[in-house]
Formats: structure tokens, C-alpha cells, sequence
């Protein structure tokens, strides 16, 4: 297993947000494209903050007008139907925030990005975190966490994963991981996530590029 | 008494005829030595002239965009549910202007004009126009009213052709472009529903070779069938089959009868072709087609709408309507992803509606809702 170089700087990002670090990653005046952009939050900060000239892609038709309302740029497209209309690397980075999991087919949604986008940056659940394990192993129960609010039937999420898993189809697809950062809700996790990320971590967020 | 409009209604509203003595020259090669053109305006025009919205109309639209021209008018302007205080457009905000494009027979400049050569009536020699002498003389409007500036250019279908040429041709005269229900150009479908309706005009014996008006004639049958036939392609398959089924006007199916059957929409179309053939001119419909066929973006860039939009300095909104056939949401994808391209602001939404191409006449709530957010920014702008 290709260990990632992961970026350990507990003190620095006990108070930052998935977001935040996404953030400290793109560089200013690029170009972004953001999947699955929700209400616009990361767009907008990203505009206001480092002059990045960005666009959302989104489904739901709320968020959608939300959006709008931001007078962010806001592109009312399904990704499972991919990025055939984006030409390659047409943007600086492309972004997907807790979406991967929910793809139809989330191993081509990465080369679709890292076709489209110089560099990627996805986030997603830790489905290895121990309150998952704990719910499958000792109650027989697919995990139900404030982070994992659904039933196993109602459940947008359909692809999980765990950071190695993630690791794994970054190996087979040639996939170069530039960093890791990984997230903790609790005080506890803060400080074990380190130790364990597979285990600890609640969220992953990872920056990626195709080998060459 | 007199009537009460709805508070969210502009109410009353009276057009005016604004005459244009520079001659015009067009993209035929030919000249227009002076023109008219009815205009109506909503709203107030601000201090430093930059909150005006110009309202660019489809094939059969006109100047009278919303309000009543009298209180016993049945029906408001053809975007009342779009332009009003406190509406998307907001004339709180605002000052629209709405204008009878040239060659159009609501009493700008047309084919039922005179023709000053000849002291009669234009009928067949009117120019053809082109998308882009509408948009020159819309800038000579702009003149005008003392607007240097729009803070939107909108239109639908036909309309949207205007607002995308506007963004190429006078770059830094609109900060935002609105584009809906339109296309780059059209298909060779939608040229095919264009070119049948234009020959059901020409196939009337009172259509005259195009010279009625001389003859005091009137293709009034040819005309109601085209507008039949544009009629179904602005309609969805669902939206008809909701609202008429195979419903019966009059006659029974029982056996042992001989009763001819109507169906309800038989009825309905054939309403459609006879009230729009009552009140517009067979020339200025073929004129329009014309127009329509024409337009293509990209032509003089190579063909290429990224190189189009690429001089343009606004930001954009583009709509589209999920069961529209006529302007397919495809083709505003493509709008989208030439703008995208080109490195300029664009939303896109495409917005569920079963009313066809017609949708973006009709109040929709989520369109309704983010065109009224996107206006907000426009306002924010101001």
C-alpha cells in the first residue's frame, strides 16, 4: 500500500473545516469547477477571498436558485451523466465535496475530473471511522452517525468507501495523491486521527493529480 | 368606477411611436432611409440611466409586454407574469422597455407600412432582416432614451437570438444578457417547421405572390394554418395530451350514427390559427421565419461560439424548459458551454415544465423564482 504524504499539523486544523482546507489549496485567480456545488458556500468563498473564477455544477433545483441569488455561476447539470461537455484541463481544479459516494460510477467520476481538471480535490465519509465498524460488527446494523443520517434504503450514498479503499483505486487508476488531510468531528478524534486516519477520521479530503 | 388592477399589475399603460430619420443600413445591403418604432416603457428611469431593461420579443410578440392598454382589456401584455412591481422584472426597480421590432406589424416599420418611394404599402419589398438590424436599431433606441448602457438585454426564443447578438455586437453597452428558450441557430428540424409554414402562407391563392395588400386581399387562411403549425411545435406531446386528450368538441362515436367528430383540439388550434391570423401581417410572419433561419452566432467567428462569446463583456442567464421540442434544452447546453469556454459569468437552469416552448411565457415557480434572483443580482448591480 502506497503510503500518501499526509500533512500532519494537529494544532493547525483542530478548528478548520473541510472547507477551509480546500481552500488553503487553490491557488488564487484560478479556475475552478466545483461538483456538486450545493448552496455555493466554497464558491463563494473562493470568489470573495482568493478572486477564483468559479463554476458550479448542481442538481437541485433549490440550491440551484440559491445560487443564483449568490450571483455565483451555477450549472444546472447531473454528473452521472459525466463532464463530456468540459474540455481537458480547461480548469486550474476540480472540486467534488461529499459527493463521491454518491456517484453511479465514482471510479470514472475521478478520471473524468483529473481529464478535466489539471488537479482534483475530493472529500468524502470515512466509512472504516470505528463507529461504522462498531455499528456493522456489534449491532448487525449498516452505520446510522449524524454524518450518515440515512437508512440503508433511503440512502443517497451508495458508493463507500474507506480511506484505504480510496488509497487503493488511486494506485490502480495512476492516480498521484499530493496530499492528505484528514478530519475529526470530536476532541478524541482530534487527537487520535493521526495515530489511525482509517479509523478516527470522519472525513478525508484528498489532492490529486494523473500521473503523467 | 373605474377598475382596480391587480397591485402587482404596471395597470394602464399607452405605447408611442418614436420616428428614426438616420438611415439605417442593414445586413441585406439595402437601407432604411428613415423608420418607426412603438415602444412602450415601464418604470422610471433612474438619475444615471442604468437601470434600464430591454425586452427583446419572439416571432409574434410585440411592444405590449405587460399592463392593459384600456380597462376593458380581457388579457395584459405577453410577459405580464414576468414584468410588474415586485415581479422578476421589477418595475419598482427598473425601467423596462419593450419595442415592436422592425418589420413587424404592430406599428413599427414593416411590410404594412407605406413605403415612402412609392406611397404605397411595402407588402413583399420590405427588406429582409436580419437578427443583428433589429439589435442595430435597438441601439439607436438606446440612443434615444439616453442609455449607455442596459443592465439587462432579455429575451425568449427569437428574443434570446437578439440578447446573445447584443452581447457581441455592443459588448460594453449590457452588463447582463438573459437568454431564454433559444438557440446558437436553429436545426434543420426547426427550419423544416419555419419553411412549411411559410408555404402554407404562399399556397393561399389571397397570399397574391406576396402582394395582397395592393390587391385588397388577405392570405387569412394560409396564415392561420401556419400558426397551426407553429403552434403544435410550442406545445409538448404531454402538455396536449393533458389538456385536450381526445376529448370531443361536438359528434359521437355510437354506432348508427353518421355525426361528423370534433375533437376539442381540432377546435382549439383551429382558434389559434383564425385569432392570430385576425391580427398580424403574412409578410412580417415570413419575414420572421426568415429572420429565425438566419441566425447563426457563431457564422462570422469561424463557426466557432466560443470565439463568439469570447468578446463579450456581460454576464449571462441562460433557461431552458425540459419539454421543449422547438428550443431544445440541448441547444441551451450549448450556449452554456461555449460561455463556459469563453471564460464568462453564465447560470444555467433547466427548468421541469410540461407547457413545451411556450413554458417561458407561462408563470413557472422555480423560474419565476431564479429568474427573480438572478434580477436581484442585475438590481445589485445597479
Amino acid at each position: 500500500m502506497t503510503q500518501a504524504p499526509v500533512q500532519n499539523s494537529l494544532m493547525a486544523t483542530e478548528l478548520r473545516t473541510d472547507l477551509d482546507i480546500i481552500q488553503a489549496w487553490i491557488k488564487p485567480d484560478s479556475r475552478v469547477l466545483d461538483l456538486g456545488c450545493g448552496d455555493g458556500s466554497l464558491l463563494q468563498n473562493l470568489r470573495d477571498n482568493k478572486q477564483v473564477n468559479g463554476y458550479g455544477l448542481e442538481i437541485d433545483p433549490q440550491q440551484i436558485t440559491t445560487c443564483i441569488g449568490k450571483g455565483l455561476n451555477v450549472i444546472d447539470q447531473n454528473l452521472d451523466q459525466g463532464l463530456h461537455n468540459f474540455g481537458d484541463h480547461s480548469f486550474d481544479s476540480v472540486v467534488m465535496t461529499q459527493a463521491l459516494q454518491t456517484m453511479h460510477a465514482p471510479d470514472q467520476v475521478l478520471l473524468e475530473m483529473l481529464r478535466v481538471g489539471k488537479e482534483c480535490i475530493v472529500t468524502f465519509p470515512n466509512f472504516g471511522h470505528w463507529k461504522a465498524r462498531w455499528h456493522l460488527v456489534v449491532n448487525g446494523r449498516m452505520p446510522v452517525s449524524d454524518l450518515l443520517p440515512y437508512q440503508w434504503y433511503d440512502t443517497p450514498n451508495i458508493h463507500f468507501c474507506t480511506f484505504k479503499d480510496f488509497e487503493y483505486l488511486c494506485r490502480e487508476l495512476d492516480i498521484h495523491i499530493i496530499r492528505r488531510q484528514v478530519v475529526a468531528e470530536t476532541p478524541v478524534g482530534r487527537l487520535l486521527k493521526d495515530v489511525r486516519p482509517n479509523l478516527f477520521g470522519d472525513t478525508a479530503i484528498y489532492h490529486l493529480r494523473k500521473r503523467a | 368606477m373605474p377598475k382596480t388592477f391587480a397591485q402587482d399589475s404596471v395597470g394602464l399603460v399607452s405605447p408611442q411611436t418614436l420616428h428614426f430619420d438616420q438611415p439605417l443600413e442593414l445586413a441585406s445591403g439595402r437601407c432604411l432611409d428613415s423608420y418607426d418604432l412603438v415602444i412602450e416603457t415601464y418604470g422610471q428611469l433612474n438619475s444615471d440611466a442604468s437601470n434600464a431593461v430591454l425586452i427583446c420579443h419572439a416571432l409574434s410578440g410585440h411592444h405590449h409586454a405587460a399592463g392593459y392598454h384600456s380597462e376593458d382589456d380581457r388579457k395584459p401584455g405577453w410577459w405580464d407574469a414576468y414584468i410588474g412591481p415586485g415581479k422578476p422584472i421589477d418595475t419598482n426597480r427598473f425601467f423596462v422597455v419593450s419595442l415592436n421590432n422592425l418589420g413587424g406589424c404592430h406599428g413599427s416599420t414593416g411590410p404594412v407600412s407605406i413605403n415612402p418611394a412609392t406611397g404605397k404599402p411595402w407588402g413583399k419589398d420590405f427588406p429582409k432582416l436580419r437578427v443583428r438590424d433589429w439589435v442595430n436599431s435597438q441601439a439607436r433606441l438606446a440612443d434615444r432614451l439616453g442609455i449607455e448602457q442596459w443592465a439587462a438585454v432579455i429575451g425568449g426564443s427569437l428574443g434570446g437570438m437578439q440578447a446573445m447578438r447584443w452581447a457581441l455586437e455592443y459588448p460594453n453597452r449590457l452588463r447582463h444578457c438573459v437568454v431564454i428558450a433559444s438557440a446558437m441557430k436553429l436545426t434543420a428540424q426547426n427550419i423544416a417547421f419555419n419553411e412549411t409554414a411559410r408555404q402554407a402562407i404562399c399556397a393561399d391563392p389571397d397570399f397574391r405572390d406576396g402582394d395582397y395588400l395592393a390587391a385588397e386581399a388577405y392570405p387569412k387562411d394560409g396564415l392561420s394554418i401556419a400558426r397551426m403549425i407553429g403552434h403544435i411545435t410550442y406545445l409538448s406531446d404531454d402538455g396536449m395530451g393533458q389538456k385536450f386528450g381526445r376529448d370531443i368538441r361536438s359528434g359521437s362515436f355510437e354506432r348508427g350514427t353518421d355525426e361528423p367528430v370534433e375533437f376539442q383540439i381540432e377546435s382549439y388550434l383551429r382558434y389559434q390559427g383564425s385569432a392570430f391570423s385576425g391580427s398580424f401581417d403574412a409578410n412580417t410572419y415570413i419575414l420572421m421565419t426568415k429572420a429565425l433561419d438566419y441566425f447563426d452566432l457563431a457564422r462570422e467567428y469561424d463557426n466557432d461560439p466560443v470565439k463568439a462569446f469570447s468578446g463579450a463583456q456581460c454576464k449571462f442567464l441562460v433557461v431552458s424548459f425540459t419539454t421543449d421540442w422547438r428550443f431544445a434544452p440541448e441547444r441551451s447546453r450549448e450556449i452554456v458551454e461555449a460561455l463556459i469556454g469563453a471564460d464568462k459569468a453564465v447560470s444555467y437552469a433547466e427548468v421541469e415544465s410540461e407547457y413545451g416552448h411556450d413554458a417561458f411565457l407561462i408563470p413557472i415557480d422555480r423560474y419565476y423564482q431564479l429568474f427573480t434572483q438572478y434580477m436581484n443580482g442585475v438590481s445589485a448591480d445597479l
